[in-house]
């Protein structure tokens, strides 16, 4: 038996969401793109995380091929946010989101 | 050769299709031997027709080509009917057509619309010959709307001139009056007959029609002819109409597409002799129309108005010969009067062309010497038109007024008096053209010339055809066979033995013919004596003329009747309309959702602040709410 299978499934719903909760607040709060960025992709792993715990929960692989795809994704994602995060930092200078509201006005 | 009386509609089809979609392309010569050359294939083709319908003594051919609708009862098929009355009209059609297409290539020379011209030309061409040539009501209708869609498109021609579009429009909606009712007429006769083919129509006619339901059908097909044909009290476009080219004027408004009024009686001539009461309501129409005509022509001072009037007229003469039932000579006139008629039109054509434009003969004169081919021509058209012994028109004319004269001697009386008339108004014109000093400007004076040849030759040709176009319907009392209406006679068989059971005796015929000439020859010396003796002009624009005379000039206000009465209401109606439905309901209407989507828009509006920190705050919000309210 695996330790990690002791620990009851409530306290990796815990750490989940407490991780994803820092995830929306880093979004939300937060005016850096990177650090944005980057709370994004916490709460994509909480979720992650979650699914693999109900996956070993429940014995069921399925959870996991999730999983997989949501790595595969995620990093497409990143491989295109940053091009873009790039692209911003070459023409305004920074990476300040409240700097990106040239479509108003 | 009837099977390829197909082909005697098709070629000026192609000639159109032709010069329509490539007119653009071709040369001038090209698209005329086109034009011309398909109208003159059909000619022949229909030269050949006629011959063999001569020939072989047989009645009527139907050459089916396809089952066109097949709904219900109704069966309708595409198909021709080639008997002696409609082999005749083919030969008027395409021979004078042709001659027609052949003078516009003169006329037409400069004009930036030349293969519109003609392919226009060619369409109506078509049109025409479908109408004659069909073997039931819908074809004939299809030709009959053809033809008026043309007529539209003619008059219009030059169409950057409003008046002549409005002309255009006058026409066409006067016409579409006329139609509406000739529908209704055919419409009665498929819920009467059950079928609207000549040939069942009448034979059930014969044996199975009511009076009352025949006189209502007659009626409502007349009221058609009314339209098409120009009689009161829808005559006023043709005058309008010449606003058109003057080879139109000739084409379609004199030889053609006028007379279909006149086809369509006599094609439906059973069913009009069974209804006595519409007869003779043709035949008044016909003489009081003549007459109200022929007293406009006189005071007229435009050549192609006066020949306007003198048409309308002459169809009244025609409607008057069909109303006693003499159909024969109601089509013998038309033949004629597609000869004479088309020679003063493109006589007039020829003035008007060599007086660079200028149509007002109070502003011609001497024309004479200028315009030798011209000037003899139109004098012998004029002596044909006026009746005068032994030119085309006496025969058929002097066969109407004794028809008339058989039938009702006041109608005879009213139709000698319009004829009396046009041979005033026919000579008043020829002096002020042709005689007398030249009145115009010493611009046009200098620019006067003879025609072209491809304009002179058909002058010549429609000349000889109007000198001797009147014996092929020779006077019984010559004591020689009228060819006409031994060569018609299967078409009227059966009406000709329910009109005429007796003829009048010869004497009276002689002094029939001779009253009509003298009076012709008196009229011709009367305006011989007012316009070269006492050398009179018709006053310029503006001067008192006595009250009687003015009523006459300005056409018995009979446009200015119809503009009280229907334009202005109509007019009226649609502001009332136009003010009330259009801008208070309708406008009112699409203007307010326009605004309740400007006014929201500027509200929603506000949310798109440009922050992307509030657009993450708001995605956040909702991802949240969407969750917990599920």
């Amino acid at each position: 038996m695996n330790t990690l299978q002791h620990i009851p499934i409530n306290l990796y719903i815990l750490l989940s969401a407490v991780l994803f909760s820092i995830g929306v607040f880093g979004v939300l709060l937060r005016r850096n793109a990177i650090i944005i960025f980057m709370c994004v992709e916490l709460m994509l792993n909480a979720v992650n995380l979650l699914l693999v715990a109900f996956s070993t929960y429940l014995s069921d692989a399925e959870g996991q091929v999730f999983v997989f795809f949501i790595m595969a994704v995620a990093a497409a994602e990143v491989a295109v946010g940053l091009a873009i995060l790039t692209m911003i930092y070459r023409n305004t200078g920074s990476v300040d989101i409240e700097v990106l509201n040239k479509l108003k006005n | 050769m009837i099977k390829l009386i197909g082909l005697v509609p098709i070629l000026p089809l192609i000639g159109f299709l032709i010069t329509g979609l490539f007119g653009r392309k071709l040369s001038k010569g090209i698209t005329s031997i086109i034009a011309c050359g398909s109208v003159l294939a059909s000619f022949l083709i229909s030269l050949a027709v006629f011959f063999e319908i001569k020939s072989s003594g047989e009645h009527a051919v139907t050459v089916n080509l396809f089952e066109w609708i097949s709904s219900g009862k109704l069966h309708v098929s595409f198909s021709f009917l080639v008997d002696p009355l409609s082999s005749l009209f083919l030969l008027i059609i395409t021979g004078v057509g042709f001659l027609i297409h052949v003078y516009s290539v003169g006329y037409m020379h400069n004009d930036e619309g030349f293969s519109r011209f003609f392919a226009y030309l060619n369409l109506f061409v078509f049109f025409m010959l479908l109408l004659v040539l069909g073997s039931n009501y819908l074809l004939m209708y299809v030709g009959w709307e053809g033809v008026g869609l043309c007529s539209y498109l003619l008059i219009g021609f030059w169409y950057k001139n409003t008046s002549y579009n409005n002309a255009a429009k006058k026409a066409f909606i006067m016409n579409r009056v006329g139609d509406l009712v000739f529908v209704l007429g055919i419409i009665l006769i498929f819920v009467t007959f059950g079928s609207i083919n000549y040939t069942e129509v009448f034979g059930l006619a014969k044996f199975h029609g009511t009076e009352p339901v025949i006189t209502a059908i007659t009626l409502l097909l007349f009221v058609g002819a009314v339209g098409k044909s120009a009689q009161l009290p829808l005559y006023t476009w043709l005058p309008d109409a010449m606003a058109g080219p003057t080879p139109v004027s000739a084409l379609i408004h004199a030889a053609t597409m006028v007379t279909a009024g006149i086809y369509m009686i006599a094609r439906s001539n059973i069913l009009y002799t069974l209804s006595p009461f519409t007869m003779s309501i043709v035949a008044l129409v016909g003489v009081i129309t003549s007459l109200f005509a022929a007293a406009i022509g006189l005071f007229q001072n435009d050549i192609k108005k006066v020949l306007a009037y003198s048409t309308v007229s002459q169809l009244g003469l025609m409607f008057l010969a069909l109303g006693v039932g003499a159909y024969v000579t109601g089509v013998f006139h038309v033949m004629t009067h597609a000869f004479f008629k088309a020679l003063l039109f493109l006589g007039a054509g020829s003035v008007i062309h060599a007086m660079s434009g200028e149509q007002d003969i109070r502003n011609m004169g001497g024309l004479k010497k200028y315009l030798p081919v011209t000037y003899w021509t139109f004098l012998l058209a004029a002596l044909a038109i006026s009746g005068v012994f032994p030119f085309a028109g006496f025969f058929s004319k002097d066969e109407i007024l004794a028809k008339a004269f058989e039938h009702n001697k006041l109608l005879w009386f009213l139709g000698s008096i319009a004829s009396a008339m046009t041979a005033f108004y026919m000579f008043r014109l020829l002096y002020l053209t042709f005689f007398g000093s030249f009145r115009g400007t010493k611009e046009q004076e200098h620019h006067v010339h003879e025609s072209p040849k491809s304009m002179t030759i058909p002058l010549m040709v429609l000349a000889v055809l109007s000198v001797t176009g009147g014996f092929v319907g020779l006077p019984a009392v010559s004591g020689m066979p009228h060819l006409l209406e031994g060569f018609l006679e299967p078409v009227f068989a059966d009406s000709d033995m329910k009109m005429f059971p007796s003829h009048i005796s010869h004497e009276t015929e002689i002094t029939l013919m001779l009253t009509a000439l003298s009076i012709a020859v008196i009229m011709i010396f009367l305006a011989y004596n007012f316009y070269i003796k006492q050398k009179k002009i018709p006053v310029a624009e503006g001067v008192e003329i006595n009250p009687a005379q003015k009523v006459v000039y300005n056409k018995f206000y009979l446009d200015e009747f119809y503009n009280a009465l229907v334009t202005k209401p109509l007019n009226r109606l649609s502001d009332i309309f136009y003010r009330f439905m259009e801008l208070r309901f309708i406008d009112a209407i699409v203007n307010a959702i326009g605004e309740l989507v400007k006014q929201s828009s500027k509200i929603v509006r506000l949310i798109q602040t440009g922050s992307i920190e509030f657009y993450l705050l708001m995605m956040v919000l909702s991802i949240a709410l969407i969750l917990f309210v599920k």
